[in-house]
């Protein structure tokens, strides 16, 4: 019953500091959602492009994200674009006091750089899958390249691409916990701050794991509707 | 940006086999536990099933510093119950906390590649096998395992990327690992560069692994490879490149 107490809601328990923390998790996720994905666009397109330097740009910068600990993707944009802003600012005006990147547009940034360059090479595969006689068709009967993406291919990139993004978003989900390490309020914060001053550390990070998985479930139940929806159009044995 | 590489370079050196250490001993750990478990996993027996399911579930649906505080900081409530059986000096240590954790996780993920690769060996030659009168163990050793690695060798190596990217995380609970000395290099001399050289030694590392991997997914694939250097000509009429291997 006491473990009860310790997760209720109001000035005794801290189930609604958990629930803060949960809805900064969520939130984070939600918004580098689109930001990644946009970016992962970028990059397919870069990297399916005839020439070089896009390609050698697109290729360098999935090969690095991917190459590197999240976690230090994300001490590079908190430590590295505070300074540079700050040395901008500095440069514009002299005056200006010092002026800190909040932990939360960093997380935004960090990890859209993240899902950007795994969701590029994701959507880059299913771009190259897509039949090539499809877009020689559209460019026949007169559409142009925007015309082409959008109503041709893709249609059928989200269908192909959507069991790795899938996956990108679940682990997107996971990686916000990372942000707690620079001291922004999210669920795995608020966890550890009431282990602080309630010396029941199993109590609360076994909540955390829970309400996590929970939420994984939650998705991959989702996504796997999604990716029925996406699929009816096509015959299977 | 150079100075400090000179002024802190066995520090990061050190850090360094920090993290092969942990990632190494961890999935290797992974490595064994993970077969008879996938096994397992695929046996009709419900009660062998699905402890396993949860197990992977559990320890793929949540991130892995949420799992490393509940092992490392979350023994802390049982201290005495753990004192009791003898076992406090394990999860007292922050490395065999992160390597039980890692090691934990790890296990997770190569299970579910492990099983994706048992379901994929051809029925056919498991038949085959059968009728031959092999029994269960020199079938699984000629011709499931075999097969199985073989179709779970790039997923294989992606996961230990993935592990050795994910032991950076071990720097939380003050390993000094690249990260963790990297992090206190930076609060001492507040030089952005470090990260970058942290950055360095880390694609160093993957790349000089994933290197490794295919030479070694090369070698255990070789019977699927047109000899380059060979004097015989090869197939003509189906029109194959030069070198002619599936992994490349």
């Amino acid at each position: 019953m006491e473990w009860f107490e310790y997760l209720s809601f109001g000035n005794n328990g801290w189930g609604d500091e958990l629930a803060s923390g949960l809805g900064i998790t969520l939130s984070l996720a939600l918004i580098t959602l689109p930001i990644g994905l946009f970016l992962g666009f970028s990059v397919a397109a870069a990297s399916v492009a005839k020439k070089t330097y896009p390609r050698l740009i697109a290729f360098t910068f999935t090969t690095m994200i991917r190459g590197l600990p999240e976690l230090l993707t994300l001490f590079i944009i908190y430590h590295g674009v505070g300074l540079l802003l700050n040395k901008i600012i500095k440069w514009l005006n002299p005056d200006a006091g010092f002026f800190e990147l909040s932990p939360f547009v960093a997380g935004i940034i960090a990890l859209g750089l993240v899902f950007g360059g795994y969701s590029g090479e994701v959507l880059r595969g299913a771009w190259q899958a897509l039949d090539k006689g499809q877009r020689e068709a559209a460019l026949a009967t007169g559409m142009n390249q925007l015309q082409i993406f959008r109503l041709i291919e893709l249609p059928q990139m989200l269908r192909l691409a959507l069991p790795g993004l899938g996956n990108l978003w679940i682990n997107l989900l996971k990686d916000t916990a990372l942000v707690s390490v620079i001291a922004l309020n999210d669920l795995m914060r608020m966890a550890n701050i009431a282990v602080g001053s309630t010396k029941k550390p199993f109590l609360f990070f076994l909540t955390v794991c829970l309400t996590y998985w929970a939420i994984c479930i939650f998705f991959e139940w989702c996504i796997a509707r999604l990716e029925k929806r996406a699929n009816r159009g096509i015959r299977t044995s | 940006m150079i100075e400090v590489l000179i002024d802190y370079w066995p520090k990061l050196l050190d850090g360094m086999s920090m993290t092969l250490k942990l990632t190494f001993i961890s999935v290797v750990i992974a490595g064994l536990l993970s077969l008879p478990l996938a096994i397992l996993r695929r046996s009709k027996n419900k009660a062998f099933q699905w402890p396993i399911r949860l197990f992977v579930s559990f320890f793929r649906g949540t991130p892995l510093l949420a799992q490393l505080f509940l092992i490392y900081y979350g023994s802390g409530q049982f201290r005495e119950e753990l004192t009791d059986l003898g076992v406090w000096w394990f999860f007292r240590d922050p490395f065999y906390c992160a390597l039980f954790t890692f090691a934990l996780n790890s296990t997770a993920y190569q299970l579910e590649i492990l099983r994706g690769g048992l379901q994929a060996v051809p029925y056919g030659e498991i038949e085959a096998g059968v009728a031959l009168g092999m029994p269960r163990t020199l079938l699984y050793r000629k011709i499931i395992l075999p097969h199985t690695y073989r179709i779970a060798l790039p997923a294989l190596g992606n996961e230990i990327i993935l592990m050795l990217k994910g032991s950076a995380i071990a720097s939380v609970i003050t390993l000094l690992d690249v990260m963790g000395h990297t992090r206190r290099v930076f609060s001492q001399t507040f030089d952005i560069s470090v990260y970058f050289w942290a950055a360095l030694i880390y694609l160093m590392i993957t790349t000089l692994f994933v290197f490794a991997w295919r030479l070694l997914e090369k070698r255990l694939t070789r019977h699927m490879c047109y000899p380059v250097n060979s004097k015989l000509p090869a197939p003509k009429a189906l029109n194959t490149p030069k070198e002619t291997c599936h992994v490349n």
